[in-house]
């Protein structure tokens, strides 16, 4: 058994803090923060979309873009701007949220979803994720569940929960980010960095499902608290 | 038999299990998966009979077939003006829809120009695309005055039980006020009184999912303006 420099059990996940309604400009927006990596995700839409090439007649589309603020680093500069890792979150991000959606009500219109990284402890497309979801249900957007996403990682042969940047730069560590759709247990994100055996990626990813659980449910309280008296 | 697993005037999430069985029907914002009828935005849930009804508590204006709406003519071309409704696509206006009748060949910037607002009602709404009638009574040009927007779930709370609570706000405070089902409302009246009227509908935007509202309104109000 391995002992995680957190004190954290090996499936204890971080301190997690949600909430909803942050930019009074956006339609809809909202903060996830999991131990020292926090998230905040605005909504705008549907609108027209422009350039008018990408519009499409039949559905509207959606438009992520992920990005990692300047200082939001534990050690250098993050460099402004997109770059090959940048681009490559959106796509995941936008594909793991597609399947919630239904946007064939908005022909030519665009719903952009901006996920902006404040401060980075690893797990960032995660937390992305879960506060891209809350945004999106801010902004009233008719989905079908509320994607919830965790990182699981594996070091010396031995599953850890929600693994943290301290515990990924272990030599041989395995860095699995997950979303999963609570309520049916649908997987529309599942990346891998690193090595291992097909029965232990199995494990993690049922591991995965059970921690969503709890994102969820917090998720779940966040999008209630704005309207409690 | 089915099962319901929420209380009336409960506030629901995306994804939530508000049924379980055939005996329940789902209605706008909420949909059927195998057994269970499922919410798919936040909102207040109500049982109807069979039906479960889900009042959306967020998101923008989505038009309906028969909506008055407050526009702003965005662009016009021979036949047509383009009016912007709070929706991702502008609506359409067509010069034979409006109230008097126009010559072929007119020039309809002399009827409704660029920036104008124009109160109307949706006449059809066809996936994308929506259009405007202007014929029957109320729908006009708007004339001086303010326009605010505000979030078009919350509209029903500022018109309130046949229209109680806007003729509580004009009531009190002298002003003319006419209320778009997209969220935009037009004030008019002296600067003053606009000004709390306008406070005053930002008060229900803000506390519109709570009870007791029509009493908060008068409190705010007071003695008429």
């Amino acid at each position: 058994m391995i002992k995680r420099e957190s004190g954290r059990k090996v499936d204890e996940l971080r301190p997690i803090e949600a909430k909803t309604g942050v930019i009074p400009r956006a339609d809809g927006s909202a903060m996830f923060k999991i131990g020292n990596t926090t998230a905040y995700a605005a909504v705008y839409g549907p609108r027209e979309l422009h350039p008018k090439f990408l519009q499409n007649p039949e559905t509207g589309i959606l438009r992520c873009s992920y990005n990692m603020i300047a200082f939001s680093g534990s050690g250098e500069r993050v460099r402004p701007g997109g770059n090959r890792r940048s681009k490559e979150i959106s796509l995941v991000t936008e594909k793991a949220l597609l399947p919630v959606l239904d946007l064939s009500q908005y022909p030519n219109a665009v719903i952009d979803v901006f996920i902006e990284l404040i401060e980075t402890d690893a797990g960032t497309r995660c937390a992305g994720i879960c506060a891209a979801a809350l945004a999106l249900a801010d902004a009233g957007i008719p989905m079908k569940d509320l994607p919830a996403a965790i990182s699981v990682g594996i070091i010396e042969d031995q599953i850890i929960v929600d693994i943290d940047a301290n515990e990924d730069c272990d030599i041989g560590a395995v860095d699995v980010p997950v979303c999963v759709l609570p309520r049916t247990g649908e997987i529309t994100l599942l990346q891998m960095d690193g090595i291992t055996t097909l029965d232990l990626l199995k494990k993690v990813i049922d591991k995965a499902i059970v921690a969503t659980k709890e994102v969820n449910k917090i998720q779940q309280e966040a999008l209630k608290k704005r309207y409690q008296a | 038999m089915g099962e319901l697993h929420i209380q009336p005037k409960d506030i629901v999430v995306p994804g939530q299990i508000l049924a379980t069985g055939m005996d329940y029907l789902p209605t706008y914002d909420t949909f059927r998966d195998g057994d269970h009828i499922i919410a798919a935005r936040v909102g207040l849930v109500n049982v109807d009979g069979r039906l479960i009804k889900l009042i959306p508590l967020n998101g923008r204006y989505f038009p309906k077939q028969g909506d008055q709406v407050i526009g702003r003519v965005v662009d016009m071309n021979f036949s047509n003006w383009y009016v912007d409704i709070n929706f991702a696509n502008d609506a359409v206006l067509s010069s034979r829809d409006t109230a008097e009748f126009i010559d072929r060949g007119a020039d309809l910037s002399k009827i409704f120009c660029h920036g104008d607002y124009i109160v109307a009602e949706i006449a059809k709404v066809t996936r994308g695309t929506v259009e405007l009638n202007m014929r029957g009574p109320g729908f006009r040009k708007l004339g001086p005055g303010k326009i605010i927007k505000v979030n078009s779930t919350k509209v029903p709370r500022i018109i309130g039980k046949q229209g109680s609570m806007i003729t509580l706000i004009k009531e009190k405070t002298g002003c003319k006020i006419t209320v778009g089902q997209n969220g935009l409302v037009w004030v008019s009246g002296e600067p003053a009184a606009e000004i709390k009227a306008i406070h005053a509908i930002n008060l229900i935007e803000q506390k519109a999912h709570l009870e007791g509202l029509t009493d908060e309104v008068t409190k705010f109000l007071g003695a008429p303006a």
